[in-house]
């Protein structure tokens, strides 16, 4: 692992109104580390995560990024094509709802080559040679390439976005429940095909997720929220064996055995 | 070798359960071992003594409340007991090998895989991991049209068997052991006491619990009597 952090966030605080989105958060994130942030619906999971993503312009702290050439940067600090462009090459973003992070009208080969087209390639055959090869490492069959999403299923649809956000060769990725919604056979798959695809690409993520069973899984470590504070933060399983936060034992202590 | 392989300083731990009014339960306190190179210490102790405790302390699973668990790390002396979250994950991945008592399974991920993983994790090549995750099912008798299934389904003292290959395939100086044999037979049981007795040969310092009486006197050099770390509970 490498001794500088990927991205820095600090004392980031997001405030609507007098209502509190997320206040005070600060962590570090290193290449290759997944980070799941739990905690109930409302406790300011998307708020964070939309503000370190730069989807919302926090009200107070920063987010810095380390770029592929080594520098730090500010992410609010830099332009709009600039963080438009770090979007579109360098991280992903997995949309919890599929058609929130597909095209749903045009091809699937063509969701996957547009992530391409948007890094410079141009040479049609190579973009198709690209989609049909992240088509089948997501276990999408080649002959679906030319069928638009809203032809597949809700568990393709999510492994289509994957796959459009990881052609591009990111080094961060972003996961807004990417699992939610989605019945159990078919999360199992999911959560097995995202754990292979981010240890062998080194990537590393940030995970929300309510699902204590998903953060146990996929994370190296995990950030607990409750109305918009971080209470608890540390190794996954340390987090999940031996809470000490109260709200922490009860989200623990809540989870059905099945 | 003089050094010891982990020394553990002062070390209590009491649990506060929340939901229960605060209740404090003290675990253990003023917990002082050391274990060297090439030993094998068992934690001998009634069961609620605090062994598995203390074992998963050693691994960073559970927090200290006080006290240090000193290590050598790629040269360099750690304090897991506070060390950063990545810390103790490479602490996982170069030096604290540990054979849980249950396996937590992935699905749709094989025996085989399950067990190469501590090795690839390393950046040993797939194949070479997958080889020696073989030798090892081989060794332990576990059925071969097994390897390539996912170990969910299979019964409890399989899945312990994929759990102690996946735990005995790196050579991690330190390898922590909670219960390894509590569901195998006679005859498997008899393989784990081989396959501790070669990495004790091998220079690696091994702490476990084992209730199995048998098992227990023969890879034993010591035991560490975990009644005399009680919390303050009249036990």
């Amino acid at each position: 692992m490498s001794d500088q952090p990927l991205l820095s966030v600090n004392d980031v605080s997001k405030f609507y109104g007098s209502r509190v989105g997320c206040r005070d958060v600060s962590f570090d994130l290193y290449p290759g580390e997944v980070l799941a942030v739990v905690g109930e619906s409302g406790s300011g999971k998307t708020t964070l995560l939309n503000c370190i993503s730069t989807r919302l312009e926090p009200t107070n702290g920063s987010v810095t990024y380390r770029m592929r050439d080594e520098t730090t940067r500010d992410l609010y600090q830099m332009s709009e094509a600039e963080r438009r462009f770090l979007m579109r090459t360098d991280w992903g973003f997995v949309h919890q709802n599929p058609a929130d992070g597909l095209r749903m009208a045009v091809s699937a080969g063509a969701n996957v080559g547009e992530r391409l087209m948007a890094v410079g390639d141009r040479h049609y055959g190579n973009i198709r040679e690209t989609a049909i090869d992240w088509l089948g490492r997501v276990e999408i069959n080649e002959d679906r390439v030319d069928d638009q999403p809203r032809a597949f299923s809700g568990g393709m649809r999510q492994r289509l976005q994957i796959a459009r956000n990881l052609v591009t060769g990111p080094r961060l990725i972003f996961m807004d429940e990417p699992t939610g919604g989605l019945d159990v056979s078919v999360q199992a798959r999911l959560l097995d095909l995202i754990r292979g695809l981010v240890s062998d690409l080194g990537l590393a993520a940030i995970v929300v997720t309510h699902d204590l069973a998903v953060a146990r899984l996929l994370s190296h470590r995990m950030i607990v929220m409750k109305d918009g504070h971080v209470i608890e933060s540390g190794l996954t399983d340390r987090v999940l064996d031996d809470p000490h936060q109260p709200y922490t034992q009860l989200l623990v202590s809540s989870i059905l055995q099945v | 070798m003089m050094t010891a392989a982990i020394t553990v300083c002062d070390v209590s731990k009491t649990f506060t359960m929340h939901l229960r009014d605060g209740i404090k339960i003290p675990v253990v306190s003023g917990v002082n071992f050391a274990i060297k190179a090439g030993e094998c210490a068992v934690l001998g102790g009634p069961s609620g003594a605090g062994k598995s405790s203390i074992l998963k302390m050693l691994y960073g699973n559970y927090s200290t409340d006080f006290g240090a668990i000193l290590l050598s790390h790629n040269g360099e002396e750690v304090d897991l007991s506070k060390a950063e979250p990545r810390k103790i994950i490479e602490l996982r991945r170069d030096t604290i090998g540990y054979v849980s008592q249950f396996l937590r399974t992935v699905p749709r991920v094989s025996a085989l895989d399950v067990a190469a993983e501590p090795l690839t994790q390393r950046g040993e090549d797939y194949e070479v991991a997958r080889k020696k995750a073989a030798d090892l099912f081989a060794q332990l008798n576990l059925p071969e049209r097994l390897w390539n299934l996912p170990p969910a389904t299979f019964s409890g003292g399989e899945q312990q068997r994929v759990n102690i290959a996946r735990g005995f395939i790196t050579d991690h100086p330190i390898l922590l052991l909670d219960e390894p044999t509590a569901s195998l037979d006679a005859k498997n049981r008899a393989v784990v006491v081989d396959l501790i007795t070669q990495k004790k040969a091998a220079g690696v310092a091994l702490l476990g619990i084992f209730h199995d009486e048998d098992v227990r006197t023969k890879v034993a050099d010591r035991i560490i009597d975990v009644t005399t770390f009680a919390g303050s509970k009249a036990a």
